[in-house]
């Protein structure tokens, strides 16, 4: 019994070193700057241990009772600790004081653990033997949980289930510990339905986190939501702060308010000035009439098609106050038709004769969404263009993508398209990327004004958006077709490299 | 001793945790009940072909005539029927036993998707497959050639990416070729065993041919090569040292995937075959890319089956071809109308699997050809799955071909997968399993007796280590039984006096089922199709196209 009490020993320690490494990584996740997180939150947690080892001291009476609450404590704490922090980053304000409150909360109880343990035992071996033999159990559990933890418990159960198996194996010990000493204790029951009500808690917690994982990581947004929606297809969150809009899809930013604009008309002017005569356009992607509100300063345009996949979204920009504002009400101009439809399917069956197709898709951050990017898709788009037609391609950043950008140019080429790529700096986003297609080589020289009121184009400028620095020059690359999705690989490794995205 | 003492005790501790919430899991998860999840056995009614065999089929009421008939409605007797049709000739009649065309390669679908039954996909193909090329072309799977001769095939109809993924030591790692936690000499194995593999696939033999090709009858009679064919490829792997576990289990999933029996019952040319025997190229694909369609070949056979017309007759079980003074005459019983019926023709194809001749031609009611018994063939399960969602999974993401490492089954295919969607939705898996732990006669048995429920549960139970999540969401799940799936290439078969003897005709009548061929392949299927038609035309005087 002694020896199963030590073995006892190297359990909680390696549940109490557990702890403190989730906190730790947690910590770097969200905060980012690992050295100063790693480095605060042990010395918060070892500092926490002794105040509890010094508190110790006053625990009188049953001891074992006590060591059986301090181990439910840590279990139910200890084990939702890493799913409370992931959900609480977002909404609680003083996020690193309930970070460092929690480290201080378990590095305390577990502070406790040893002294009463070693009080506990004390009777059964001599003083040296019981020190020797706690602190090896102590020091063996350590290296057990710092082994585990990156090899084993982060690849295979994450941050939160690892959590919360280990706050189960807490409340076995304590579980155990009722069990060995039942004789001895004044209220086993209420201990052993305390104990099994935590146990059920934490499993329903293991059971579900995949639940947890995935609200909490919705909830990825550092401004204020003033909406969000899961539509059938993705998470729709608008934010606002200090008069900035911004739409994320998927918690991927699809502009801000702040310089759209720039955006917006970098996709639109350089093309749409160029069509000798414009009289039908296509949108493809832009649910958020942004593009359309461009399209529409042409009186020369008869009709515009909108096809967005998402109904959720047209209907927003069709709706809401805030945005259809920003949108000038496009969506609802008698101009425009908005089909509800995925593009690629909706463009095989649709019959031709577009004099500009704005093609505005999320980036290719995977293979369904790359498929808009392959040759297939894009020989669709040369039968809907009209012979003296345009098209412009949104193509991600050059400067951060830069083999996804080119590889799109290489797409568009290797189905016949001749093209004139081109930049533009959008705060919010970075240096931006486009690609003119057409079936004759579009000339950007040539074309008619630009609409007088743009906040940011000039035609003085045009030429020099087609220019491309070193940094930025083009590269060789696959062409991206259906069965080898080249660009999602590329965009894959360019963005993972790239600091903050990805 | 104590410090692994202790590491054993943490372990099964750890285990133990595990199963405790896993458990709660179940419980939160099934409140303690079952699902059901509605679905059916399918497809050929096995009561068909055993009456079939019981015969005592009245006298047919109505006799017609026709030139030709086609007995058999697969790839095999579709491609003849092509043929005819397109050589602008129309006086035939194809009689197929099942309510629908397709045979092996036939496919489904429902308001998610087209799906596969059987066949579900064909490689890039061998330039010495030539009819194959030929028809491809006439379809627009082909729509050129570059400058080196390679086929340019249509971009919707090549397998897209990510194209397969195996599921190893609980996460899926992109390709099936066993890859993540291996020791270096499993690698090494892995390494060696491709090389020689890359050897024969360029061989040729003494006579010039190369050593292993599509149709398989092009191939080298060298005797240095076809000695492969005298022992397994279990055995074959034994002899170069190859015994590394995840070599072996590869080989032997190729083995089963193939041919629907494992490595230590194929024949080594066979299963050598699998892996040199595809040279294919293409000019916008990586050679080893294969092409498929939402309801797998049952696509190609749809397109083989439209150039024909009405001239296709579906629950129509031919249970006599007799011989005429002059010409064939082919009785069969009309299962939608239960009347028996009869058609006068100069020449029969035979497109049903040769071993069914023993029941139906009238040579053989005589004497029954020993070359017959040879021909065994291997039992399949094919269940698909409809799901309102995709399945989830830790690391590689869905492709087309999903396998899990050492697992009863050959994994799914997804039907979807080759769609335009651009977010993942609804979508049906189809799921393969070769009933190869027991030999095929018991394997037959045992499958009769099992109801839909166990078909149910073996299948779910299988994928259950990738895809918990199935139980609880499936919408839908039917399962298809072929008795006779495919041709087992059993050492001394491909080779041997047996298939030789079967190839050959008897007058007016010539077979052209793949299973002839020693391995059910789309290529031999098709090849053997388009020569029994040419023959038909040549003995009818009538002009074969080029
Ligand atoms: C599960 C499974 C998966 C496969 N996957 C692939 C694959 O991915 N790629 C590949 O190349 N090959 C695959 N095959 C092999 C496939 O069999 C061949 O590709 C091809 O479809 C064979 O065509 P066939 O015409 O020779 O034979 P079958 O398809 O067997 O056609 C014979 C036809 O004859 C009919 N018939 C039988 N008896 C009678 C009768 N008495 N009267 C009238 N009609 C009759 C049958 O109903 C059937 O339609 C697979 C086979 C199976 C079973």
């Amino acid at each position: 019994m002694s020896y199963l009490l030590l073995l006892s020993v190297f359990v909680i320690a390696t549940c109490g070193l557990v702890y403190e490494l989730v906190a730790g990584t947690l910590a770097s996740y969200l905060l980012g700057d690992s050295v100063t997180q790693f480095s605060t939150v042990i010395g918060v947690y070892l500092f926490s241990m002794g105040i509890g080892s010094y508190l110790s001291k006053y625990v009188r009476g049953n001891l074992v009772a006590v060591f059986i609450q301090v181990e439910l404590i840590i279990g139910l704490v200890g084990g939702f600790s890493a799913a409370l922090l992931f959900a609480s980053f977002h909404y609680v304000a003083g996020f690193r004081a309930l970070l460092y409150s929690m480290v201080a909360l378990i590095g305390t109880l577990v502070g406790l653990e040893i002294p009463l343990l070693m009080r506990i035992l004390k009777d059964r071996f001599e003083f040296k033997d019981l020190v020797s033999k706690v602190f090896t159990f102590d020091y063996i559990g350590a290296l057990v949980a710092s082994l585990l933890f990156p090899l084993l418990l982060i690849p295979r159960l994450g941050l939160i289930r690892t959590s919360l198996l280990f706050g189960i194996f807490n409340v076995l010990v304590a579980l155990w510990a009722l069990h060995l000493f039942r004789n001895q204790l004044g209220w086993p029951k209420l201990l052993r339905g305390a104990g099994t009500l935590v146990l059920i808690l934490l499993g329903l917690g293991f059971a579900y986190s995949g639940r947890i994982q995935e609200w909490s990581e919705t909830a990825a947004f550092s401004e204020r939501i003033v909406f969000s929606k899961s539509s059938d297809y993705q998470r729709i969150v608008l934010t606002s702060e200090s008069d900035e809009l911004r739409l994320y899809l998927n918690g991927h930013l699809q502009f801000s308010s702040r310089d759209e604009y720039r955006y917006h008309e970098a996709l639109v002017h350089v093309g749409l000035r160029a069509v000798p005569q414009p009289r039908r356009v296509l949108v493809l992607g832009g649910g958020d009439g942004l593009a359309v509100r461009e399209i529409l300063k042409y009186p020369e345009v008869e009709s515009v098609t909108l096809v967005d996949l998402d109904p959720e979204v047209t209907h927003l920009f069709q709706t809401q106050p805030l945005l259809t504002k920003l949108n000038g009400g496009s969506l609802s101009s008698p101009k425009v038709s908005v089909v509800n439809a995925d593009a690629f399917i909706w463009a095989k069956q649709a019959a031709p004769g577009y004099d500009f197709v704005v093609v505005d898709f999320p980036d290719p951050t995977n293979f369904s969404l790359g498929k808009l990017y392959t040759t297939a898709f894009y020989r669709e788009l040369e039968r809907l263009l009209a012979p003296e037609g345009l098209a412009v391609v949104q193509s991600t950043s050059p400067l951060v993508a830069r083999k996804s950008f080119w590889c799109v140019n290489r797409s568009l080429n290797s189905v016949g398209f001749k093209t004139l790529p081109y930049h533009v700096y959008v705060p919010s986003f970075g240096e931006w990327g486009f690609i003119l297609a057409g079936k004759l080589e579009p000339k950007i020289a040539a074309g008619r004004a630009l609409p007088a009121d743009l906040k940011f184009l000039r035609e003085s400028m045009l030429q020099a958006l087609t220019e491309f620095p070193p940094d930025m020059a083009p590269v060789e690359t696959e062409i991206n077709q259906l069965n080898n999705q080249a660009l999602v690989r590329y965009y894959e490794e360019e963005w993972a490299r790239y600091p903050g995205g990805g | 001793m104590k410090a692994l003492w202790t590491r054993r005790r943490f372990l099964r501790g750890f285990g133990g945790g595990i199963a405790a919430a896993g458990l709660l899991a179940a419980c939160g998860r099934l409140g303690g009940s079952r699902r059901e999840i509605p679905g059916r056995i399918c497809g050929a009614d096995a009561a068909r072909a055993h009456r079939l065999r019981a015969g005592g089929f009245p006298s047919p009421s109505r006799v017609e005539r026709a030139s030709c008939v086609i007995v058999g409605g697969g790839i095999a007797g579709l491609s003849a029927a092509w043929r005819l049709s397109k050589a602008g000739f129309e006086d035939f009649v194809l009689l197929e036993l099942d309510e629908a065309s397709g045979g092996n390669s036939r496919g489904g679908e429902n308001a998610i998707s087209a799906y596969p039954w059987g066949a579900h996909y064909v490689p890039l193909v061998n330039p010495e497959s030539e009819a194959v090329l030929r028809m491809f072309q006439e379809l627009g799977v082909i729509s050129g050639f570059d400058a080196a001769g390679r086929p340019r095939y249509h971009e919707l109809y090549l397998c897209a990416e990510p194209e397969e993924r195996l599921f190893l030591q609980g996460a899926w790692q992109s390709g099936i070729v066993p890859r993540e936690g291996l020791s270096l000499e499993e690698r090494d194995e892995m390494a060696r065993f491709h090389e020689k593999m890359a050897a024969f696939g360029a061989a040729k033999g003494g006579d010039g041919r190369w050593a292993f090709a599509i149709p398989v009858d092009l191939s080298s009679r060298d005797p240095k090569i076809l000695t492969l064919d005298r022992q397994s490829m279990a055995q074959w792997l034994d002899g170069e040292g190859l015994r590394s576990r995840p070599l072996r289990w590869y080989v032997d999933y190729c083995c089963r995937d193939d041919f629907g029996t494992p490595a230590d019952q194929v024949s080594a040319w066979a299963g050598i075959h699998y892996f040199a025997g595809r040279r294919g190229q293409a000019a916008n694909a990586e050679p080893n890319t294969v092409l498929t369609w939402p309801e797998g070949n049952g696509w190609l056979a749809r397109r083989l089956r439209e150039a024909c017309g009405d001239r296709v007759r579906c629950d129509a079980v031919v249970y006599k071809v007799a011989a005429e003074s002059s010409g064939r005459r082919v009785e069969y019983w009309d299962a939608r109308g239960d009347e028996t019926r009869a058609l006068r023709a100069d020449q029969v194809i035979y497109a049903a699997p040769r071993f069914t001749a023993a029941y139906t031609v009238d040579e053989y009611q005589r004497s029954r050809p020993d070359a017959l018994a040879a021909f065994h063939y291997a039992p399949w399960l094919v269940a698909n799955l409809s799901l309102p969602r995709p399945p989830r999974g830790k690391g590689a993401p869905l492709a087309w071909d999903n396998v899990l490492y050492e697992s009863p089954g050959l994994g799914y295919v997804v039907a979807t997968h080759q769609g335009l969607k651009s977010v993942p939705g609804p979508t049906v898996l189809t799921y393969y399993r070769p009933l190869d732990q027991e030999a095929p006669v018991a394997a037959r048995r045992s499958a009769l007796a099992r109801s839909y429920a166990e078909w149910q549960d073996m299948t779910l139970n299988d994928l259950d280590r990738a895809h918990p999540e199935l139980r609880a969401e499936a919408e839908r799940l039917d399962v298809w039984l072929w008795g006779h799936g495919m041709i087992r290439p059993e050492p001394g078969f491909l080779w041997g006096p047996a298939r030789a003897a079967a190839g050959r005709g008897l007058s007016g009548l010539h077979f052209a089922h793949s299973d002839m061929s020693g391995m059910s392949l789309f290529e031999e299927a098709h090849e053997r199709g388009i020569a029994a038609a040419d023959a038909v035309l040549k003995s009818l005087g009538k002009k074969v196209p080029a």
